[in-house]
């Protein structure tokens, strides 16, 4: 299993031919406190860079972009009844979609946790 | 925004203050402003509805209006060319909501009128302090000085626990009922203190010398009552109250009338009045009260969870292409723990429960025109 990042500040848990996409610790403290979160539908065929999410704290609306190109498998249902969740485990229990991954080509632009920790320094 | 930008902005008194307690520092209105401290929105929102919040609030332009002739009626005689509300019957020591308004009826911008016995004290928006110093001086010169007073903050300070706060330092603030003002001591210093604000609740808007500034807002914070909170909380308080930001919910195109502000404008300057008339855009402002507006500024609610935000065109029905007015401001309102926003439509479908749509990410989300305030204010009548 391996988590990449993109310059957006979105995570990916990449496990066999499926990527679990969620944002960043650093992104959900950016944001503030998260009210909504809007989910793509499951079957939706992504490209990559397309908005595919949306999280709203009390005060901005802000894209989630697909990281890589797939079609959404699965979607956190808990997280838009718990919005919330993206504050308190971005990393963990708020991950936002699954992608079943269309290009694994696609992997090699993104950055490894050392990488990205520089980026947000 | 890049440093050079940055280091053109204007900085409160309370900057220090602010950086020192962790604010995350915003350009608003040409200002350095704390958009949040490190407790976030949603908790500062929270802590001024169930206890008091400090707000910042220097930016915002404070004037004195004098009489050549020292009698503070000829000042609100004055200012009266310029308003339409009636400022003659401001009681001293007491305040009034006001609107400059333009030769269409429009509105330039919203202040505060308070008597102060032989003068009037105007507090303006940040935004359109300047213009509206200006508009001052090229209107009222021939009968009145027109004094800007750029050496002092302002500061808020709002909720249940205000008044207990601001009671240690100043006793005699809780015979103060809303919209009452005058000097005050506070810790000592030369304050004016008004009973009124920003967020729905009670409370107190205190202007001081810029220099005692962070003195007295040190003490304040030194009760743990009182938390800083900043220009986030302010906007989604405002909006659960219901109360209008201008430059977006008023402009320059929007009416007193259109705006909802008819309790405003006192019987004395309508029609049949004792004063009827006489400031710019009389004639459409008027005409509207007799025979209404096309377009209303309403409260809006979602039926859903997606806040709607300012810019959302809002629509009929779900088909038509034909956009029937458009949201000003919106966003999610912590105490209702729901989205809330406000914006104008059709007069024939400003009545409350009526439903709307709006278009958010392609999608027409639906609404129902609702009452304001969203959430009840709690001012000390």
């Amino acid at each position: 299993m391996t988590t990449l990042f993109t310059s957006d500040h979105e995570w990916l848990r990449i496990e066999g031919d499926v990527a679990t996409i969620g944002v960043t610790d650093y992104a959900q403290s950016q944001l503030g406190d998260v009210v909504f979160v809007e989910l793509p539908k499951v079957g939706r065929a992504l490209k990559k860079a397309e908005a595919a999410a949306v999280v709203e704290s009390v005060k901005a609306a802000s894209d989630v972009y697909a990281p890589i190109s797939g079609e959404v498998i699965e979607v956190n249902e808990a997280l838009a009844a718990e919005p919330a969740l993206v504050n308190s485990d971005a990393g963990g229990k708020a991950w936002f979609f699954k992608l079943k991954i269309a290009d694994k080509s696609e992997l090699g632009g993104l950055m490894d946790e050392a990488a990205y920790a520089k980026h947000t320094a | 925004m890049l440093a050079s930008d940055k280091s053109s902005l204007k900085r409160t008194p309370l900057h220090g203050l602010h950086v020192a307690r962790g604010g995350k520092m915003v350009p608003f209105a040409g200002y350095e402003m704390p958009v949040q401290f490190p407790a976030g929105v949603l908790k500062e929102h929270l802590h001024t509805r169930s206890a008091a919040g400090l707000f910042d609030v220097s930016h915002m332009g404070q004037l004195t209006l004098r009489a050549k002739s020292g009698r503070v009626e000829d000042a609100a005689l004055a200012l009266e060319r310029l308003v339409p509300q009636d400022i003659v019957a401001v009681a001293p020591q007491r305040q009034r909501y006001a609107q400059f308004t333009n030769g269409n009826g429009g509105i330039l911008d919203d202040l505060m009128v308070a008597n102060f016995g032989d003068h009037l004290f105007l507090v303006v928006n940040a935004a359109c302090k300047a213009e509206d110093e200006a508009h001052l001086r090229a209107h009222l010169s021939d009968t009145c000085i027109i004094d800007s007073l750029p050496d002092r903050a302002l500061i808020a300070l709002q909720g249940p626990k205000a008044e207990s706060a601001l009671a240690k330092l100043c006793a005699d603030v809780t015979t103060m009922r809303f919209m009452d003002t005058g000097p005050r001591k506070v810790a000592g210093f030369d304050c004016f203190v008004s009973r009124s604000g920003y967020t729905g609740e009670d409370g107190f808007e205190i202007s001081v010398p810029a220099e005692q500034a962070e003195a007295l807002v040190t003490q304040l914070l030194d009760n743990p009552d009182v938390l800083p909170i900043g220009l986030g909380a302010r906007d989604s308080l405002r909006l659960e109250a219901g109360l209008c930001l201008y430059g977006h919910d008023l402009d320059t195109t929007t009416t007193p009338v259109e705006g909802a502000l008819e309790w405003s404008v006192q019987k004395s300057r309508r029609s049949g009045g004792a004063r009827a008339g006489g400031f710019p855009g009389a004639e459409k402002i008027l005409s509207q009260f007799e025979k209404g507006a096309s377009r209303r500024r309403v409260g809006l609610r979602a039926q859903g969870r997606a806040p709607v935000r300012e810019g959302a065109q809002l629509f009929a029905d779900t088909a038509s292409s034909e956009p029937i007015g458009k949201v000003t401001s919106g966003g999610f309102g912590p105490t209702l723990n729901a989205p809330i926003a406000m914006g104008y439509l059709p007069t024939a479908l400003a009545a409350n429960g009526t439903q709307v749509f709006a278009e958010v990410r392609g999608q027409r989300l639906p609404l129902q025109v609702a009452a304001m305030p969203f959430v009840p204010n709690t001012y000390k009548r």
